[in-house]
């Protein structure tokens, strides 16, 4: 019998509804694994044993009393700590939150726990999310269980290492410009961004709204498409959530890509894509072929400026969106603050933000300043518009596109961080998604030199259903998903 | 060679917009990163975009309303809490004038 760990989350609640095992032997069975791997991981900002231990012996409890058990009953959950969580420190990996302790809890964390499952503690991102490589985080960086002086990819680097270490089950990110499908792609698990506005966004620590989405992330495509089903959904505290009904995402699940007609734009294989990466993504494509689906080379000329567009997109509502750290209502605050309000708050927001963060902050504000505004911010706007085009256009033809999830395998902790630039070119494949609010998809393809490459799918909106048909069809005929980092 | 699109005068000015200290080493670094950003974003200048509308959001939502009933609001102490600053029942705020 594999260790408890190591289980899916569907052979979890399997086994404590069969009373194979109890939910508290499940969680025991991971805070093991933690406490073994941590300090070489580092996949967590804080841990709540306790609290998660006796949350499984209530379910225990439900179970020995013959009470119902909800779809995620017993199952580990990490959560990227930009989620809020009531009681619960939620730092956004920056020091500025280093002492912030929500009064709420996030919707998405109220459904989980409704569903009866068990949160195990907030997992290390870069700061506010700013990054692909988890090393902007205060806390310092999460290492790649595949090659640990490797990044995991970021910005929710920490729970996708926890997943792919078997430190949690499934775990909450969220993606904003590749922020689930980065850190998938680069740890070997799957990973979604759904159709923006389909997961409630309230209680989640903003950074650019308009693009923004909280994703599942899991070691398989139907633990990624149960854990979809629990947190999608109406929040009438969310005015950017969508009217979608509720639906089972599993129901989708089968095995046939017979007739489905796949494009591959050929901007997601321009300059700077490794050839080791394209080889493994077309590689897959042909697999796809070999399953019976019709794939063909296609064009979105628009993909060009997506990166340039995103930038300055996502900058602008950082800058507007990080405004309310003033170091007041709570965050980061000087002890001297006998100066001036101006000069107090521009204070706190030095000590309080790590360089990246600023850096976004300010280039935003120059770019919605009097002057630049027309030049950038809007002139970005237009361009978010021909992209869109570009997909539906595309999506008239093709049921789904594929490309590569990430440009290059991982690279080395400290290999980039000095140079922002060379740092936003790695989300050159994933920003066009949130730019156009489609969801899109990142499921593991293979290995180069033994590091994990993923492979992107990217659907019409709301059809997440089509996304997860083809990558659970590629899940189940490959054995990518078998193979484990190599860690005692 | 490249165009210099932005000096470190605009970059403090731009700060202090922010309202973000910067120490001197921040200012020289920050001027010569952000002019390679602004390069890169300089590829977007020869998009023809005449005519076409701006995407401030994808969704086709507009005014969400819900209705105006009162509610239970976070208690006092709770709203207090992660204040760092705090004096009675208020938040404590650094001199404004």
């Amino acid at each position: 019998m594999p260790k408890l760990h190591a289980l899916t989350a569907k052979e979890t609640v399997e086994k404590i509804r069969s009373k194979e095992a109890t939910a508290e032997e499940c969680v025991l069975s991971v805070f093991e694994r933690i406490h073994r791997l941590e300090d070489r991981i580092h996949a967590f900002v804080t841990l709540i044993e306790e609290e998660a231990l006796e949350k499984a012996r209530e379910i225990d409890k439900k179970v020995s009393e013959g009470k119902p058990l909800g779809r995620l009953a017993g199952v580990a959950i990490a959560v990227k700590d930009s989620i809020c969580t009531k009681g619960i420190r939620t730092t956004c990996s920056s020091r500025m939150l280093e002492n912030f302790v929500p009064p709420y809890d996030a919707d998405v964390i109220e459904r989980v726990k409704e569903e009866d499952g068990i949160i195990i503690g907030k997992t290390n991102m870069d700061e506010f999310a700013m990054g692909s490589s988890t090393e902007t985080s205060y806390f310092a960086p999460t290492h790649n269980p595949w090659d640990l002086s490797r990044v995991p990819g970021g910005s929710s680097g920490g729970s996708a290492a926890a997943v792919a270490t078997d430190e949690a089950i499934l775990a909450f990110g969220a993606d904003t410009g590749g922020s689930v499908r980065c850190p998938a792609s680069y740890c070997s698990v799957v990973g979604i961004k759904p159709t923006y506005g389909l997961v409630r966004r309230h209680g989640v620590i903003a950074f650019a709204n308009s693009l923004e989405q909280i994703g599942p992330m899991a070691r398989n495509v139907y633990d990624c498409a149960l854990f979809l089903s629990v947190i999608a959904g109406h929040d009438p505290k969310d005015t950017t959530s969508v009217k979608a009904s509720a639906k089972d995402y599993t129901e989708f699940l089968k095995n046939s890509v017979e007739g489905f007609k796949i494009g591959v734009p050929k901007e997601f294989f321009g300059e700077g894509t490794s050839e080791a990466v394209e080889k493994q993504v077309l590689r897959g494509v042909h697999k796809l072929e070999e399953l019976g689906a019709s794939c063909e080379e296609t064009s979105l000329p628009s993909l060009e400026y997506a990166l340039a567009t995103y930038y300055i997109v996502a900058m602008s509502e950082a800058s507007s969106n990080l405004a309310r750290y003033d170091g007041i209502r709570y965050g980061y605050r000087i002890d001297r603050d006998n100066g001036d309000w101006s000069t107090v708050y521009s204070k706190n927001r030095r000590i309080g933000f790590g360089a990246e963060v600023r850096r976004r902050i300010i280039l935003g504000t120059y770019a919605l300043s009097a002057g630049y505004y027309d030049k950038y911010y809007l002139k970005a706007l237009k361009i978010r518009t021909l992209i869109r085009r570009d997909f539906e256009k595309a999506f008239k033809k093709f049921g789904v596109l594929i490309g590569p999830t990430m440009p290059i395998p991982p690279f080395k902790i400290g290999e980039k961080i000095q140079d922002p630039l060379a740092l936003y070119m790695c989300d050159v494949d994933t920003v066009s998604a949130n730019l156009a609010g489609l969801p899109a998809m990142s499921v593991p393809c293979g290995f180069t030199n033994g590091l994990p490459v993923g492979m992107q799918i990217i659907a019409p909106p709301l059809r997440e259903d089509l996304m997860l048909q083809v990558a659970y069809t590629f899940e189940q005929n490959t054995t990518h998903k078998n193979r484990k980092p190599s860690l005692k | 060679m490249k165009r210099r699109h932005l000096s470190k005068k605009e970059v403090e000015h731009t700060a202090w917009l922010a309202h973000i200290e910067l120490s001197e080493k921040e200012k020289k670094l920050f001027t010569e990163q952000f002019n390679d950003i602004l390069d890169y974003f300089k590829k977007i200048d020869k998009v023809d975009t005449e005519n076409v509308q701006p995407t401030y959001h994808v969704l086709d939502l507009m005014n969400v309303y819900r209705e105006d009933e009162a509610a239970p609001s976070l208690p006092k102490e709770e709203a207090l809490k992660n204040a760092p600053k705090k004096e009675k029942d208020f938040l404590k705020a650094p001199r404004i004038v």
